[in-house]
This record gives structure tokens, C-alpha cells and sequence, in this order.
């Protein structure tokens, strides 16, 4: 088929069952955006290019696709660096297409110009320079099978400009060959072994779930192991939902903000079944003494990820569908009781460590309190929606208070912590599952960051209903500055004179506020019963604490609990 | 300890850079890297040493650059029996008092003079990095004037290639 290099990638996005981009048009993809018309093919134009490379992360972390977003050479191009490492970061498969200036003007420093593959490489499982046309087609190919296979990742594809217009004879390959790319499935069946004769010695075992277990798609495997051997679990931050939140066997997040009972398992438990998590410093405390009593079993896709931090006394490399399917049947052909019988007193003392110091928080009388407000919007929609986030105390009170009980129901920039990321974000996941309530937690900070995506989700009357955290602080920068920093609040008032109702409503939103606990069951059901986007500014109290926490280069037993 | 690695990478545009980029972001500590064509026409081999204070460390080292897309196999010959030979070229300030030390150096050595003028020679070595540290540190009395080092590469021994092991 003679087409042009435009037309090429179209047709290849087609080929890769791709519904939708993400984009912001420009000088070097013009071609491909006039291609884009002609074809009428779905793109959604964000107001800024790290909104459109959001986007397509929230529309990945959704629905399990790769997301795809394009931008213009230079400025539009650096404008989704933060997206792609925020990808990056937490592993989630997204193309970035970029244009580039034309084959003859590269390396000349030309208008619009810079080394996005330079640039990128440190933050993209792979990267690409397409300076022939007739290596289009396989580098999409590859892109997209690199980039959703195996440990996900984004992968940038920058195309000179003269491509998209050039003539050639287009081809979708059937198979690539990548000598030095083998994801790997499944992993080995005496390592499954060793971890049950583990499972059978230990006297306080602890499952560790991570947010490889959404990636995986393992929910149902993990949940039904849990069952087999009554174990207690805890999660990382991008592990809930992988477990239900009222999961009696639930301790909930460990770590920096983790819970309790949670923290304290880790430090006595003398076995942790880690699965799908990276062992990062917000959840460790300090590294050196992180389950000291512990044997670690590491299973993770990713064999660079064994050791990495903690030491792994055993581990199982592979898909954790494979794993975890590999465990249950083990369980299974053991005797019904022998497992759960052996951690009955072990399950009585995380239970109380649960009841005894449960997360808690307390009400004032004139002020709303930001935990009630995520409490009420998780008992409002039953756990059953998409629930995004922005970065700062509300992430960490969603976290704690939400109760999450489906898989990929929580979307949250966990290893790069990105303010701006939920708004557009929350877009991504409303396109890619329409009939889904989602719901934004952001701050009055983190809001200000990608507010011109506002209008996105006006133009596309899109019905996410977007809860402003609003203490007019940065709130957990401020935080540590009341606990660390002798309450010298350096740069971390923003009480402004910003009108988030006429902000929302400036853009095309639905805004609503509220300033009193009475008001806020009112309004959050006024904000679901009102079609299209709704934002509503919740002022809430400026001085409270995200606790438990465990200050930094301080062990998780040590954890500060009121303020 | 010292680790030599044979990484064999696909011959790409870029590949280098990514090579270059993980070490350096990952803080890994590496003394020297030498690439080369190799037996494939695809293939390039980079020859890396690697300083690693442990097993763990060294595994890391390992499995991160094995992610790289590009790279195909990576061997460590420090744990197979191997050959390490590094080329260097050194030019030192030679008089006419002092040439006939230089070449008495240069013979000891087993090396080789490549060019000799009024005032320089221009000694060649090949052999194990420590050697030519050596040759160095003895032509440091005569002046040296510069010093060029290809960075060591490695072969095993017997017929097994990096690529089959
Ligand atoms: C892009 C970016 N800049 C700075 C930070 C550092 N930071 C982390 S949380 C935070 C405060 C966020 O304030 P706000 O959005 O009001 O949320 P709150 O903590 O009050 O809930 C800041 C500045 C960050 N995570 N990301």
C-alpha cells in the first residue's frame, strides 16, 4: 500500500488497536494532524502537553491499554517529560509520539529543535529516532509490544518531520524480532516450592502486595491465596484495591503514612511475602532494619528489581498471574488446615493492633475535617469508582480512608509523586471507561498546576466529579514544616485570592462550596447529581496532620501517632 | 572487586547512549569501556570493568543493563577463564642520553616503538591494564608527554563463544 508516513503511523495505531491519542498539535506534526482529520480519527486535545501525556497514563492505568499521546518537537515535546517519567516511575505502558525538525536539520540546533531521545532515555523503557521512513512500521510495532509486555513502561517515538509526508510502501509487520527482549511469563516451578515449604515453616507470615498486582491483572489470584492461607496482607500505596479495604485479613498501607497495624507486622513478622512491590524508601523507614525478623520472598516480574533494595532471601521471577496461580495450587494440595491453623496467634495479634490503634482523626466543631470528606465520598460511591488523586496530604488521606475494593480503582502518581498529575489524569480515565463514575481528590496546590484541563473536560462535558482539598497551604510541605522545621512556613501559604468555583466555572464546570461541616454531605450529593464535570471547593482545616507517619531515616515501629 | 563483562548489544543507533546513561544514573562504578564490531555485522561488544563491593551489587549491575531493550547477553568473564589485554600508546620526551634507556625499558616491557624523533618517542603496549600501568609509572621519569588507553577487552579461553555461554 503507497501511502505517506502520516497516514503510516494512523494506520499502524489502527493495526494496534489503538481507539484514541492524546495530543496538542504543531509546526513538525502537522502533517500527521492533517492525516488525523482526514482519517477523523478519536484524539482529544488537551489544553498543554503534560495534560495530554497524563491523560494517556490515566487512560492506561484505567483500562489496562497503552495510552497514547502526541506533541510537536521541542517546547511540545519537553512539555511531556514529567508525564513519561511519572510513567515511568510507576510502570505504566504509554507511547509518546514526537515530532522532530527534518532529517537535513538535525544536530543544527534548528527552530524547535532538542534531543528528546537524549532527554528521554533515563525515563523511558525505550526510546526512538526514526530518521527513515521505512523503519516506521516496525518501530511502532516494537514500541507498543515493548512497551505493554513484560514489566510495562513508556517508550517515546520522536519522527522527523519530512516523514510524515514522504511516500513509501507501507507494510505493518506481523512479528518482530528483539534479540534482547524476552519478557519472561512464566517463572520457575521449584522456586513455587521453596515458598510454600517457607509458607509451612513460618510462625508470622505477612503478604506484601504492590502495585504489580494490578499490572498483572492478579487481583483474583492474590485475594483467593489470602483465603487459602488466612495470612494478613498490607499494601503499598499502589497496591490497594488489589485487596478489599474491609478484607478482615486487610492491615492496610504500610509504610511513611501507613497504618498502624500494618507497620507494626512488617517489624515483627518473621516472613514477608512481597509481591509485585519494589521495596521504595516510603514504605521501607529506614532500610537497615526493614522486617528485621523477616525471611523476604520477592516475586516480581522484573528480575532487576530483586535486591534492588531489600535483600530477598528467596525469589520468584515471573509474571504474577503465573506466580500467583503457581502458589494457590500448591496451597491447595496441602492439608486444608495446615497453613491457617499454624497463624491463628499470629492473626490475633495483628487484629489487635488493628482495633486497638485504628486510623482515626478528630472532629472539630466549625471546621471541615479533609479524612470526613474522603469518607463520605467513599461511602457515597461504595467503593465502585475510579478514584484519582493529585500529590500531598488528601493523596495520603484517600489512601487511608477510601475503601478501595477494586482492582485498578485507584490511580495516584506513586514513585514520582507529580502534583498535576490527577486533573488530566482523571480525563485519561473518563474517556477510556465512560460509564464509570471517577471521582478527583486534588489539592488547592496541585490543582493550580494543570487547572487549564479544566476546559478539557468541559469540552468534553466529561462527568468526573473533582473534590479541592482546599486548606490554602501546600499541605504537606507545610506539614513537615510544622514537624521538622520549627513551623518556619516557608513558601507554603497559597491563601491567594484564587476562586476555584469561578475558576471551575470560568472554564465551563459545574463549581460548588463548602466551609462547614454541616454543608459537605449536601453538596458532595449535589455534586453527584449533577451532570458533566463538577468541581467543589472544599475548605477544609489548614493545620492537620497526615498520621500515623514515620519520620524519614526513622524504623516503621517508630511511628509518631498524634499530633 | 573488579568484574569484566562482555556485554554483546544489538548494533543500533543509540545504543551507546543508553549504555552511557543507565551507568551514570545508576551510580555504578565503572572503570573502563571498550566497544567493538564484532564476528556479527549486527552485534556490537562492549567490554565493560566493572568495580562492584559485593554480589548483590554486581547483580544489580547486571540485571539492570540486561533491561536495556538492545542488549543481548552479558557474561562475566572474571568467572570464566579469559584473556584481558588492553593497547596503549605513550609518547615520552627521548634524548639522544636518554634513548638508549627508553628502548632498554621498552624491550623489559616486550613493547614496541612506533615513531622516534629528535626529541619524543612514541612507545606502543598491549597487555593486561596493570602492565601498562607499570610501563607508565617507569617512563614517569623520562617526562611523559601524553598517553592514550583503549580500555580493556576481553576473550575467554576454549572454544565457547560470550554468545553461546
Ligand atoms: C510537581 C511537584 N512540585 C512539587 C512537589 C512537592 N510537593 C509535594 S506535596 C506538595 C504540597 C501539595 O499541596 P496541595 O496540592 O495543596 O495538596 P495538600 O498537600 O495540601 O493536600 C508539594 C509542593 C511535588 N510533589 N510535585
Amino acid at each position: 500500500m503507497k501511502i505517506i508516513g502520516a497516514q503510516a503511523v494512523i494506520e499502524s495505531l489502527k493495526n494496534e488497536g489503538v481507539e484514541v491519542v492524546f495530543g496538542y498539535p504543531g509546526g513538525k506534526v502537522l502533517t500527521l494532524y492533517d492525516e488525523l482529520y482526514q482519517a477523523d480519527f478519536h484524539h482529544i486535545l488537551t489544553r498543554h502537553e503534560q495534560g495530554a501525556a497524563h491523560a494517556a497514563d490515566g487512560y492506561a492505568r484505567a483500562t489496562g491499554k497503552v495510552g497514547v499521546c502526541i506533541a510537536t518537537s521541542g517546547p511540545g515535546a519537553t512539555n511531556l517529560v514529567t508525564g513519561i517519567a511519572t510513567a515511568y516511575m510507576d510502570s505504566v505502558p504509554l507511547v509518546a509520539i514526537a515530532g522532530q525538525v527534518e532529517v537535513p536539520l538535525i544536530g543544527r540546533d534548528s527552530f524547535q529543535e532538542s534531543d528528546i531521545r537524549g532527554i528521554t532515555t533515563p525515563i523511558t523503557k525505550h526510546n526512538y529516532l526514526v530518521k527513515k521512513i521505512e523503519e516506521l512500521p516496525t518501530v511502532i510495532k516494537e514500541a507498543f509490544y515493548i512497551a505493554s509486555t513484560g514489566r510495562p513502561g513508556p517508550v517515546v517515538i520522536e519522527i522527523a518531520k519530512d516523514l510524515f509526508g514522504e511516500v513509501f510502501d507501507y507494510q505493518y509487520p506481523e512479528a518482530i524480532t528483539l534479540r534482547g527482549y524476552e519478557p519472561v511469563f512464566a517463572g520457575n516451578e521449584e522456586a513455587i516450592s521453596k515458598v510454600v515449604e517457607e509458607l509451612k515453616q513460618a510462625k508470622r507470615p505477612l503478604v506484601f502486595v504492590g502495585g504489580g498486582v494490578h499490572i498483572a491483572d492478579a487481583a483474583e489470584e492474590i485475594r483467593e491465596f489470602l483465603k487459602l492461607t488466612g495470612f494478613p496482607v498490607i499494601s503499598t500505596l499502589m497496591g490497594l484495591g488489589a485487596v478489599p479495604g474491609n478484607f478482615e485479613q486487610n492491615l492496610g498501607m504500610a509504610g511513611m503514612h501507613g497504618t498502624y497495624a500494618a507497620n507494626m507486622a512488617t517489624t515483627e513478622c518473621d516472613l514477608l511475602l512481597g509481591i509485585g512491590v519494589r521495596f521504595n524508601d516510603r514504605v521501607t523507614g529506614l532500610l537497615e532494619k526493614f522486617a528485621p525478623a523477616a525471611k523476604v520472598i520477592h516475586c516480581d516480574i522484573d528480575p532487576a528489581e530483586i535486591n534492588k533494595n531489600v535483600r530477598a532471601d528467596l525469589r520468584v521471577v515471573g509474571d504474577l498471574r503465573w506466580t500467583l496461580a503457581q502458589l494457590c495450587k500448591m496451597v491447595k494440595e496441602l492439608e486444608q488446615t495446615e497453613l491457617t491453623e499454624r497463624v491463628t496467634d499470629w492473626n490475633k495479634t495483628v487484629q489487635n493492633w488493628k482495633t486497638e490503634k485504628p486510623l482515626t482523626y478528630e472532629q472539630r466543631p466549625r471546621q471541615i475535617m479533609p479524612q470526613a470528606v474522603v469518607e463520605k465520598v467513599s461511602q457515597i460511591t461504595q467503593g465502585d469508582a475510579i478514584v484519582v488523586t493529585d500529590v500531598g496530604q488528601h493523596q495520603m488521606w484517600v489512601a487511608q480512608y477510601y475503601n478501595f475494593t477494586h482492582k485498578r480503582s485507584l490511580l495516584t502518581s506513586g514513585g514520582l509523586g507529580t502534583m498535576g498529575y490527577g486533573l488530566p489524569a482523571a480525563i485519561g480515565a473518563q474517556i477510556g471507561l465512560p460509564d464509570k463514575t471517577v471521582v478527583l481528590f486534588s489539592g488547592d496546590g496541585g490543582m493550580m498546576m494543570n487547572c487549564q484541563e479544566l476546559a478539557t473536560a468541559a469540552e468534553l462535558n466529561l462527568p468526573i466529579k473533582m473534590f479541592v482539598i482546599n486548606n490554602m497551604v501546600l499541605g504537606m510541605v507545610a506539614q513537615w514544616q510544622r514537624m521538622f522545621y520549627g513551623e518556619r512556613y516557608s513558601h507554603s501559604s497559597i491563601k491567594g485570592k484564587t476562586d476555584f468555583v469561578k475558576l471551575a466555572e470560568a472554564m465551563g464546570v459545574t463549581g460548588f462550596r463548602a466551609t462547614k461541616p454541616e454543608e459537605i454531605d449536601e453538596v458532595i450529593a449535589k455534586a453527584f447529581n449533577t451532570p458533566g464535570p463538577v468541581l467543589v471547593d472544599i475548605w477544609v482545616a489548614e493545620d492537620e496532620n497526615v498520621l500515623p507517619m514515620v519520620p524519614g531515616g526513622a524504623t516503621l515501629d517508630q511511628m509518631v501517632l498524634e499530633g | 572487586m573488579k568484574h569484566t563483562l562482555a556485554v554483546l548489544v544489538e548494533n543500533r543507533p543509540g545504543v551507546l547512549t543508553h549504555i552511557s546513561g543507565l551507568i551514570s544514573r545508576r551510580a555504578f562504578n565503572i572503570e573502563s569501556i571498550a566497544a567493538s564490531l564484532t564476528e556479527e555485522s549486527d552485534t556490537t561488544r562492549i567490554t565493560i570493568d566493572v568495580e562492584a563491593d559485593d554480589e548483590l551489587e554486581l547483580e544489580q549491575v547486571v540485571n539492570q543493563l540486561s533491561k536495556l531493550i538492545n542488549v543481548i547477553k552479558i557474561i562475566n568473564l572474571t568467572a570464566v577463564d579469559s584473556i584481558h589485554r588492553e593497547l596503549a600508546m605513550i609518547k615520552v620526551k627521548a634524548n639522544p642520553h636518554t634513548r638508549s634507556d627508553i628502548v632498554d625499558i621498552v624491550d623489559i616491557f616486550r613493547a614496541k616503538i612506533v615513531d622516534v624523533n629528535r626529541q619524543t618517542m612514541v612507545i606502543e603496549l598491549t597487555g593486561e591494564p596493570s602492565k601498562i600501568d607499570a610501563l607508565c609509572e617507569v617512563l614517569i621519569d623520562y617526562g611523559i608527554i601524553e598517553i592514550v588507553r583503549t580500555g580493556k577487552i576481553a576473550l575467554s579461553r576454549g572454544p565457547v563463544p560470550a554468545k553461546d555461554m
